[in-house]
């Protein structure tokens, strides 16, 4: 009976839509930033980005087809083989890989290349799922079932750490969206939240003035506290809490001053003011606001631009392919980008909340988090305010990998949504 | 209730994506520091200098040009010389120059055009063109280099050279740049505007390594650069060099003017240097000589140098005592009574024989009637109003005043009136037994040599005459300026000038400068002996001719040359000559002016002096002045 049906029934139409459309807008910006007026090549021609990146989308739509076509259960059951087998290439890549820009992440097919750590996030995403799968896994009670995610995260991360992809792995902080969703306390988010602001803090301003700030609050939160659970431990707890925090202060200081090398210095202080050195570590951050910040509301129009496409701004088709949007289509482009990866984020969490088998709810919110802090790091480090890391904007950035990865990613999920009519809820 | 967190998620999302869009607006629309205008590197503005307008004379003849050079730039990170020393010969450098250079090209950047050697000549470009193919990373730039056909106009024509900090601080509107070049004297500098067209402005991009990359928005942006006018001036480049000849081993001045309009024919100021110095590439090391230089090369003697008139003052003289009706032109004097010496002539009967013999009584006399040409007892009361009468005469010939002539610096010179002397001697304490000396033409006088031009021109026009300017026309449309074809009256009446004329005809042909005269054309003209503190007098003779069709009026002043017959005379009737018929009759006359060396007799200062200072009265002279 399914067998007459077409494979896109039920698949969710708004965020196919949303995929093609950002397929479409990164493809006409990566052609915008390589091209060049002296030796104009179409947008078509393989020896170009734009080309090679037609061609990527080609074998992507193929990828796609044959993930609607196989059963979906599929993903569920062979979850920890996918996982294996992408550690098992993770490995081999360790020593057979190829060296681009001084990491040993690629395999190297012809012409063209792939990255196994592009895959591991598909990997990680569906061996959790599976993990979280069983109902008696319970991440708000017990400690020792979060030991099997932390392994399942950590030994990839391991191995990409030791292929000098630094940029990749930083991703995998995005399965802490799901822990969340999944009951983790919402103390170890809130935690992170307040240690993140306070090392910038602590990076802006003297530690003495923090020390001071936090020895005021901490005096206030007690007086204003009631009698009664001051004497219940408040007053301990207030100062215990004030006195970590100070101890991070000073932590950080140190760690800063005297632990780090110059140069790892300087690529966090370009991050709270990218002019401390505009020739060296600042000149990727300056240049991409002056690509952007020239756009200006309407842009520049359509291969206009000329910071992007003469070099100023690094990776322009790649990791930086965000400075052509907003310098040749301004800040009507740059919105439009936002808020179709806002939407498309938002409704990957509406269609993971929807599931009925707590399998397709994680590996749901797996892939929102993990678009979330792709689009977050990359836009953010554009625009200064993120650091810059390496790495790419789904399904704009040039490159094969990461666009076979983050279709796949995605429609991996599509699939697992479209038969929801036909599962039973399993909690 | 682990469902309630999904709104916690959604709205982290959605909090990260409003504040990305604020900082967007940020970025793109609020913050100005990032427009294109202020910040964008990969745009940048080139001004495309436009050839400067060329000078012509009044024949067509070229005078001033830009001559195409050839500046030669080095790229060094594409530089390779592999044989240095066949380089250098070819380039006439030494091997230390070429490293200086090379190292100062690679300092400024590696990958940016730097300018290696400036300025070659289109024979340099040419023989080592073909040579410079096996090198690479140099090129040739084009460029142009202001072009003097003549020496002899240097002070007229003035210079360009690179704007110095203060005009660049002065313009009103911020047109040059830092490093811009602009005309800086003569004509260069009056009509810069026309001259230096208009800039382009071409926007070009360049990538990360300041190379090339074409036309921005495919150059709808840019403006065209417009190449400037051209100027027709009235000089007669022929006779302003013959004028030249004449002048060497001279300090002095020859201006000659076309009566009809007041189009300047000629205008040598000596010594002269050659403009083409100040073109050139070591323009401060050839300024700084020429600064030097006591003989004052610099110094536009013709517009800028003052003296006293002498003789050539009692033109005006007797012009201003017909008009004010206190001579006929059949009025005589005689010796007797004048305070002013003379020399033996016949008797002077008539204004015209007082002219030829140039009188000193008769002009005593003269001045006298009109000083007291009044009904006031008092004569110091009855002097003051006498002189400023004669005042307003007088400087409707332009003395004492700025004529308007479209050269730098001209000089107001000295028209005395009442309120001069009341400043410098005191009011009611003077008359005309105090200031008589001006009666011929010296006394607190001072004019220029253009001044005495004008007069010579004033006086063939019967009256009238154009402010004096060498520019006929600009541009293609022979634009004039309008003020130059104003006719400017003197209110003499046309009648009073022929018995000056007479005279001036009876100067040259039996009088004054008899010597000086020429075969079968006759010119009116009148010598004069300026006296001055320092060395022997200044010769001046001021002429026109022919004397019923006036085509060149003319002014001559050679300094420290003697009486007006010796020098001044017979090097303007020569150049009248040369100018009306184009040859020379009297060969001797010119050979001996070519020859005549005065520059020795010139005192400098600061030098011993050869002969002793004469005691000169400022307000009375004794000594005779034919």
């Amino acid at each position: 009976m399914a067998e007459s049906k077409p494979i896109t029934k039920n698949v969710d139409w708004v965020v196919l839509l949303i995929y093609i459309a950002c397929l479409f807008i990164g493809w006409i910006n990566i052609y915008a930033a390589v091209y060049n007026p002296e030796t104009q090549t179409s947008m078509f021609d393989l020896s170009n980005n734009a080309g090679k990146q037609l061609m990527w989308i080609g074998t992507a739509a193929l990828l796609i087809i044959c993930i609607l076509v196989i059963d979906y259960k599929f993903y569920e059951t062979f979850s920890f083989i996918i996982y294996a087998i992408i550690i098992f290439l993770l490995v081999v890549v360790l020593f057979a890989g190829s060296n681009i820009n001084g990491s040993r992440s690629w395999i190297k097919i012809g012409a063209f290349s792939l990255q196994p750590a592009e895959f591991s996030k598909f990997a990680i995403s569906l061996a959790i799922a599976k993990y979280l799968s069983d109902p008696a896994i319970s991440l708000s009670r017990r400690i020792k079932d979060y030991y099997p995610i932390l392994g399942i995260i950590g030994l990839p991360a391991l191995l990409i750490l030791l292929s000098n992809e630094t940029g990749s792995m930083l991703v995998f902080a995005s399965f802490a969206i799901v822990l969340y969703r999944e009951g983790m306390p919402g103390i170890i988010p809130a935690i992170g939240i307040v240690l993140a602001a306070l090392l910038i803090l602590t990076l802006l301003f003297a530690k003495w003035y923090i020390v001071g700030v936090i020895t005021l609050i901490a005096l206030g939160v007690i007086w204003m506290m009631p009698t009664l659970s001051r004497r219940n431990g408040g007053l301990m707890a207030t100062l215990l809490v004030g006195g970590l925090m100070i101890g991070f202060v000073f932590g950080v200081d140190f760690f800063m001053n005297n632990v780090l090398q110059k140069h790892q210095r300087g690529r966090i202080m370009v991050l709270l003011d990218p002019d401390s050195d505009p020739r060296g570590d600042g000149w990727n951050v300056i240049q991409s606001k002056i690509a952007i910040g020239s756009g200006g509301l309407q842009g520049k129009g359509f291969l206009e631009g000329t910071q992007t496409k003469f070099d100023f701004v690094p990776e322009q088709s790649t990791d930086f392919i965000f400075c052509t949007v907003g310098e040749e289509h301004g800040f009507i482009g740059t919105l439009i980008v936002v808020s179709l990866f806002v939407a498309l984020i938002c409704r990957l969490v509406v269609l993971a909340e929807r599931q009925r088998s707590r399998f397709a709810r994680v590996y749901g919110y797996c892939v929102a988090g993990i678009i979330f802090f792709h689009f977050m790091i990359n836009v953010g480090m554009t625009i200064g305010l993120m650091p810059v890391i390496g790495i790419p904007l789904p399904f704009f950035s040039y490159g094969g990998s990461s666009l076979w990865s983050f279709s796949i990613l995605l429609f991996v999920f599509l699939k697992i949504d479209a038969q929801r009519p036909f599962t039973l809820s399993r909690g | 209730m682990l469902e309630n967190r999904r709104f916690v998620i959604i709205g982290f999302f959605a909090l990260v994506g409003i504040l990305y869009l604020l900082r967007l607006f940020y970025l793109q629309v609020l913050d100005e520091s990032y427009s294109i205008e202020s910040s964008s590197n990969s745009i940048k503005r080139v001004i495309e200098i436009p050839f400067r307008g060329q000078i012509y004379d009044r024949n067509g003849k070229l005078i001033v040009y830009n001559t195409p050079v050839y500046d030669l730039v080095v790229t060094p990170y594409k530089a390779k010389v592999s044989d240095t020393l066949r380089f250098c010969q070819v380039l006439g450098l030494e091997r230390s120059e070429f490293d200086s250079l090379m190292n100062a090209a690679s300092a400024y950047s590696r990958r940016k055009p730097s300018l290696f050697l400036r300025q070659l000549s289109k024979e340099d470009f040419a023989s080592i063109q073909d040579i410079m193919v096996d090198y690479s990373g140099f090129a040739f730039v084009k460029s142009s280099l202001r072009t003097y056909t003549t020496p002899t106009l240097a002070n007229t024509l003035g210079y360009v050279s690179e704007i110095t900090g203060r005009q660049l601080e002065k313009q009103e509107v911020k047109y040059y740049r830092q490093g811009d070049y602009i005309g800086q004297n003569g004509i260069e500098k009056v009509y810069e505007k026309e001259l230096r067209g208009r800039r382009g402005i071409k926007f070009v991009m360049q990538n990360v390594s300041g190379v090339y990359k074409g036309p921005w928005k495919g150059g709808i942006l840019d403006t065209m650069a417009v190449a400037g006018d051209n100027l027709h001036t009235g000089l007669d480049l022929d006779l302003q060099q013959y004028a030249d000849s004449l002048m060497v081993n001279k300090v002095g001045s020859v201006v000659a003017i076309e009566p009809k309009t007041g189009q300047i024919l000629t205008m040598v100021s000596a010594p002269s240097y050659d403009p083409n110095l100040l073109a050139s590439r070591y323009f401060s090391k050839n300024f700084a000589a020429l600064a030097r230089n006591p003989y004052k090369p610099l110094f536009n003697r013709a517009v800028m140098a003052s003296y006293r008139p002498g003789s050539t003052f009692k033109l005006i003289q007797a012009l201003v005592g017909l008009q004010e009706g206190v001579i006929t032109p059949s009025s005589g004097f005689s010796h007797a009574g004048s305070p002013i010496k003379c020399h033996n002539h016949p008797f002077t009967g008539t204004v015209a024989m007082g002219v030829a013999h140039s009188c000193n009584p008769y002009f005593y006399n003269v001045f006298r009637r009109i000083v007291y040409n009044n009904d006031i007892k008092n004569t110091y009361k009855a002097s003051a109003v006498g002189l400023d009468r004669w005042y307003g005469y007088v400087s409707k010939f332009g003395i004492g005043q700025r004529l308007g002539v479209d050269i730098t610096g001209e000089y107001r010179g000295n028209l005395p009136n009442k309120d001069y002397y009341d400043k410098i001697i005191g009011e009611g304490r003077w008359k005309f037994s105090n200031i008589y000396s001006l009666s011929i033409g010296e006394g607190e006088l001072l004019i220029t040599p253009i001044k005495m031009a004008n007069v010579a021109a004033i006086i063939a026009n019967r009256g009238y005459f154009y402010t004096p300017h060498v520019v006929a026309s600009v541009g293609d449309n022979h634009t004039i300026d309008t003020t130059f074809t104003i006719r400017r009256e003197t209110g003499i009446a046309a009648r009073h000038f022929e018995p000056v004329i007479q005279g001036m005809i009876g100067a040259v042909e039996s009088g004054t400068a008899r010597r000086s005269r020429v075969e079968g054309i006759t010119i009116g003209g009148k010598t004069g002996t300026s006296q001055n503190r320092v060395g022997d007098d200044h010769s001046i003779f001021i002429a026109f001719a022919p004397v019923d069709d006036p085509k060149i009026a003319i002014a001559v002043f050679v300094e420290n040359a003697g009486s007006g017959g010796a020098a001044a005379a017979p090097i303007a009737n020569l150049v009248i000559e040369k100018y009306l018929r184009g040859t020379i009759t009297n060969k001797a006359l010119e050979t001996s002016m070519l020859n005549a060396n005065f520059i020795k007799k010139v005192i400098l200062p600061g030098v011993k002096k050869p002969v002793a200072k004469k005691p000169v009265a400022t307000d009375s002279l004794k000594k005779q002045t034919p």
